[in-house]
């Protein structure tokens, strides 16, 4: 295990995309602590900002309030970071494979573009989790994505697949213009969920408020939903029963776009 | 050489086994009742690829199931690798899409897979979706009642058919009551399934006959109405046969099915154990019976 502490806190933001398990592995103390991070307009490294103890292995443990730090395991894919406070923007970012915890919050476009691999943020997350960055043709690309509490705005927008669950609610814009993958948000749904979706699914146990685009299907118990409820349960989330097995009145949308994607709202045993 | 357990001979003999390709399917619904239908239904009809195509056999009842909903486990064979998709294309279309409330997933991780979702998809004319969940693909196929969830690929291996073992008993009830707890037996043992109704072959057959249009007949060596007209395999108290046909996922599964299932079988009132073979000439595997016992 390799552990970071941060010294002190960064005036400006630090670019830390090397602080993943993939740069780690391998190497001595002193080379991690030689890793370049970017501050401000700087070259500096790792040792400048951060106690370095352990060698280079798969697991990392970081602690502070690193919500400065921004790309922490950002294009990782392998190993696990343990973040023990707050973590910066761009969390796990692109990131192909491999676990990242983070006990705190989680600044903006945590997950975004993410390819694979699990991301558990046990505080609350900020906009764009899971989506795409701007100009972007996809968000989200396989891969889980938890949040024990809130997450912001255009929370998996355009995402093609995965798993992004919200314990907490969420902000407007929830799946925007989703390709394809599942939301499933425990708490409330913001403004304008699901639209322009194509494709997708987003699980609502709060009765939602929907764009006009949508139109109602049916009421009926989605046996995939009690497999990805399976999944988020081997994942250590509390589910109960009812919301397993039970009835969920199915919409359709967004008819502005292809109209095939889904918002499924709980509607009890 | 000689073997006897509790009394019974066993007849120094092997089972001729074939070269056959298997998968695993695990079938769910809302309840144990509805998960049970679609096996039986999947399974009906399948007991001797001369007549059926295929064999197939409900293998267990599955607790552990991945959607977490009541489930049975079913193993499907054919002699050729391309008939298996189209075996299982048709007895899943039609026999567990149809059925309300389930759910069908694949129970054999392989290398080989078959699209079997993947094709069923197309049922859904345009409608269907899919859902990747711990990645695995799945198809949502919307249907009157809801939706039909299918796995995308379903796995399949080299495979067992044909062991077998007889049992011949004084009369019909013993020897009826002895196989049963055979195939009771043998139902614990897992990656084997006994096509036959009831796990149970009355019907045993020879390779030949007499008429032309027929490539079996009746197993006459071992009917015992015919002991006076053919040269008779049975001894002279035997006056019932038996037989449990088994199909494997592979070869020690069958042999362990064929242990166990002897065992249970050697009740007062069995005078002998035997097997069917062809003199070895024609299968690709041989189950001797002193062997699996010893």
């Amino acid at each position: 295990m390799t552990t970071l502490t941060l010294k002190s806190q960064p005036a400006v933001p630090l670019e830390a995309e090397t602080i993943m398990p993939d740069r780690f592995l391998g190497k001595t103390t002193a080379e991690i602590a030689a890793l370049p991070v970017t501050y401000g307009n700087q070259s500096t490294t790792l040792g400048d900002w951060f106690t370095v103890n352990g060698d280079g292995t798969s697991d990392i443990v970081i602690e502070g309030d690193l919500t400065r730090v921004k790309q922490i395991g950002a294009g990782m894919t392998q190993g696990k970071i343990t973040i023990h406070g707050d973590a910066g923007m761009h969390l796990g970012a692109t990131m192909r494979g491999g676990e990242i915890a983070v006990h705190g919050n989680a600044g903006d476009w945590a997950g975004a573009e993410i390819h694979g691999g699990l991301i558990r943020i046990m505080g609350n997350a900020g906009h764009g989790l899971g989506g795409a960055y701007r100009g972007s043709r996809r968000g989200m690309n396989r891969g889980t994505i938890i949040v024990t509490g809130n997450a912001g705005n255009e929370l998996g927008a355009t995402m093609r697949r995965g798993l992004i669950a919200v314990l907490g609610d969420v902000g407007d814009f929830c799946g925007a213009f989703m390709i394809a993958g599942s939301i499933i948000v425990f708490g409330k749904l913001g403004a304008r969920p699901g639209a322009g979706m194509k494709r997708g699914t987003i699980v609502t146990f709060q009765p939602p408020e929907l764009l006009p685009t949508f139109r109602g299907a049916c009421t009926y118990q989605p046996t995939f939903l009690q497999m990805l409820m399976q999944q988020l349960r081997s994942l250590k989330i509390e589910i109960a029963q009812n919301q397993i097995e039970g009835r969920y009145r199915r919409y359709v949308g967004d008819m502005n776009a292809l109209g095939k994607g889904e918002i499924l709202v709980w509607e009890g045993k | 050489m000689t073997l006897n357990i509790n009394g019974v001979e066993i007849e120094d003999t092997f089972a001729e086994g074939f070269k056959m390709w298997g998968t695993r399917v695990i079938i769910t619904a809302k309840n144990r009742k509805w998960a049970l239908e679609a096996a039986t239904k999947m399974t009906g009809f399948a007991t001797s690829v001369i007549g059926c195509k295929c064999e197939a056999g409900i293998e267990s009842e599955v607790t552990d199931t991945p959607d977490g909903r009541p489930g049975f486990s079913v193993l499907l064979f054919t002699p050729s690798k391309d008939d298996l998709p189209k075996r299982l294309m048709e007895r899943v279309g039609q026999t567990v899409m149809t059925c309300p409330t389930t759910a069908c997933f694949n129970g054999l991780p392989s290398d080989s897979m078959l699209s079997i979702g993947g094709q069923l998809r197309y049922f859904g004319d345009g409608y269907q979706a899919s859902k990747v969940i711990d990645g695995r693909r799945f198809w949502r196929i919307p249907v009157m009642e809801g939706e039909f969830l299918i796995e995308e690929k379903f796995g399949m291996q080299r495979s067992v058919g044909g062991g077998n073992f007889l049992i011949l008993g004084e009369n019909g009830d013993v020897t009826l009551e002895a196989t049963e707890r055979a195939v009771e037996a043998m139902q614990k043992v897992r990656g084997v399934v006994l096509p036959f109704p009831g796990g149970i072959v009355r019907s045993g057959s020879k390779t030949r006959s007499r008429y032309k249009f027929l490539i079996a007949s009746t197993n006459d060596a071992y009917c015992p109405t015919l002991r006076g007209n053919v040269n008779s395999a049975l001894p002279e108290s035997v006056n019932c046969v038996l037989e449990i046909v088994i199909d494997g996922l592979d070869l020690p599964s069958v042999e362990e099915s064929t242990r166990v299932g002897i065992r249970a079988a050697c009740i007062p009132g069995i005078r002998r154990i035997s097997a069917g073979n062809y003199g070895g000439t024609l299968g690709q595997f041989q189950i001797h019976l002193h062997k699996v016992l010893a």
